[in-house]
């Protein structure tokens, strides 16, 4: 569904993603690893057309980033990292707008919107200014955004951060609900999460790939679980102790 | 080929939505209409004279187009780009398929409704000089119409300076200067201290640059094709360099 092919990306001299592959299959929940600055916003960027390449591409059921980028992003939903929404809209006036921006004509537009609207649930908060909304209704509108045109692949850059324990239970249930028909990558740093979410982890380090396991794989590399595991894996690829 | 061109057409009509939604969701626009309005009646009045000339025109009052615009339209135009970097939505909004260039003419048109809007308003000074006198309505259309395209030109300076920055502020003095130059470089003022400096033939070719010199027979009612390329065609390389400089985003250059 998804295949990410050799993409790299440098800024100013600076590798931040270097030679970067791997495949996702429908119903897989990725889990990317790693530091802050280890590459994962970049790598989700550049999958999401929003960033090009230096080298590589991503295709999404075969459509390229790089020579078809339009129809790509079609098939994909991306939710950025901290959610960025316009402040001055309400949750219904943004979701149209990035339906009428899908192309969506009236009919599937009103289905496709009540649709998210009752997935991320957030239909007691579509007539408010997003300014007003708490962070976890302004993450939850970003989610609906993502999933409302039902696209088979999905980018989540730090879907949970900054939520409450509540708020994130809420997030992980609108996954779970979405993952048996989609390939959906969630990048995090938040460990606890993957076993919760995910059934692989790929962990980058310095934009290289430096595991990619199944979440039970991983914890059981350690002793410490996968805290331990996690911190090993970035100790090697460093060359050097935790 | 269809479907692209009705994909970009998409994207306008979503984007032009939006940020004309945006201009009337906050005081943006109601405050520069106000002001707009304000400051042109003021100048047409006081400066200008308007009812002392004897004259059934409106001369006076298009005569200070070109220099309110020049400060005016880079304020409208500079929260399209740099407010949406600065918030993190431009992720978002290059996140979507639709075509970079159908964004671009959606914000722009979005921006130039709201012009469109506020020089409607003036339709009270069109009133006025029908009731002091047989007016040639014609040719204040005509103005009307130039005027509208200049502004267009105006917005093209701010929106593309928007695009080079996060900060609306430095957009709208960006915008400012480059609108200065542009007006500036036709003013007998300064084609006469160049013709002065570097002879006759650079103040004229300096002088063909100007907004103000491509607007002065529209002022007075005369449609000059030669005028109307002229901003057509400033408005379309502000269009492709705002284009440009967001696709320039795109491959990492902060």
């Amino acid at each position: 569904m998804l295949d990410l092919d050799a993409l790299s990306k440098s800024f100013d001299g600076y590798r931040a993603v270097t030679d970067l592959s791997f495949e996702l299959d429908k119903g897989e929940v990725l889990g990317f690893l790693g530091q802050n600055g280890a590459g994962k916003s970049t790598t989700m960027k550049m999958v999401a057309g929003v960033l090009e390449p230096d080298i590589g591409d991503a295709r999404v059921l075969g459509q390229s980033i790089v020579s078809n980028r339009r129809e790509a992003q079609r098939l994909i939903g991306y939710l950025p990292e901290g959610a960025p929404l316009y402040r001055d809209m309400t949750p219904l006036t943004f979701l149209r707008f990035l339906a009428d921006a899908h192309g969506m004509d009236r009919i599937a537009r009103k289905t496709a919107v009540d649709r998210v609207i009752a997935d991320a649930r957030i239909a007691s908060v579509t007539g408010q200014p997003i300014s007003t909304l708490s962070k976890g209704f302004r993450r939850r509108v970003g989610l609906a955004g993502a999933i409302l045109h039902d696209p088979p692949v999905l980018l989540l850059d730090e879907p949970t951060d900054g939520l409450d324990p509540i708020q994130k239970r809420a997030v992980r249930a609108l996954i779970a609900r979405m993952a048996h028909n989609k390939a959906i990558i969630i990048s995090t740093h938040t460990l606890e999460e993957v076993p919760a979410m995910c059934s692989r982890v790929i962990v980058i380090d310095h934009g290289r790939m430096v595991a990619d396991k199944s979440p039970d794989d991983l914890a059981a590399s350690a002793s410490g679980g996968l805290e331990e595991a996690f911190i090993t894996l970035v100790s090697e690829a460093r060359g050097g102790g935790a | 080929m269809r479907g692209r061109f009705e994909g970009t057409l998409n994207g306008i009509k979503a984007v032009w939505r939006r940020e004309l939604s945006a201009y009337f969701a906050t005081p943006v626009a109601y405050v520069f209409i106000a002001i707009f309005l304000l400051v042109l009646g003021v100048f047409t009045w006081e400066l200008s004279n308007f009812f002392e000339t004897g004259a059934a025109d409106l001369g006076p009052f298009f005569y200070w187009h070109p220099w309110l615009f020049m400060l005016f339209m880079p304020a409208l135009a500079m929260r399209l780009w740099a407010d949406e970097t600065n918030a993190g939505t431009s992720e978002l909004l290059l996140s979507l398929p639709i075509s970079l260039p159908g964004v671009v003419i959606g914000k722009l048109l979005a921006a130039w409704s709201v012009a469109a809007l506020a020089l409607a308003l003036t339709f009270p000074w069109w009133i006025s000089v029908n009731i002091l006198g047989p007016a040639d309505n014609t040719a204040i259309a005509l103005s009307y119409f130039m005027s509208l395209i200049m502004a267009g030109a105006y917005l093209g300076v701010g929106a593309a300076m928007s695009a080079l920055t996060r900060s609306s502020v430095l957009a709208f003095v960006t915008g400012v200067v480059v609108a200065f130059l542009l007006t500036a470089a036709g003013w007998p003022l300064v084609t006469g201290a160049v013709s002065s400096l570097l002879g006759s033939g650079a103040g004229d070719a300096i002088a063909q640059f100007s907004f103000l010199t491509h607007f002065e027979t529209a002022q007075r009612g005369v449609l000059e094709l030669r005028g109307l390329l002229f901003f057509a065609g400033f408005l379309t390389l502000c269009l492709i360099l705002n284009t440009l400089f967001v696709e320039h985003r795109r491959s990492g250059v902060q």
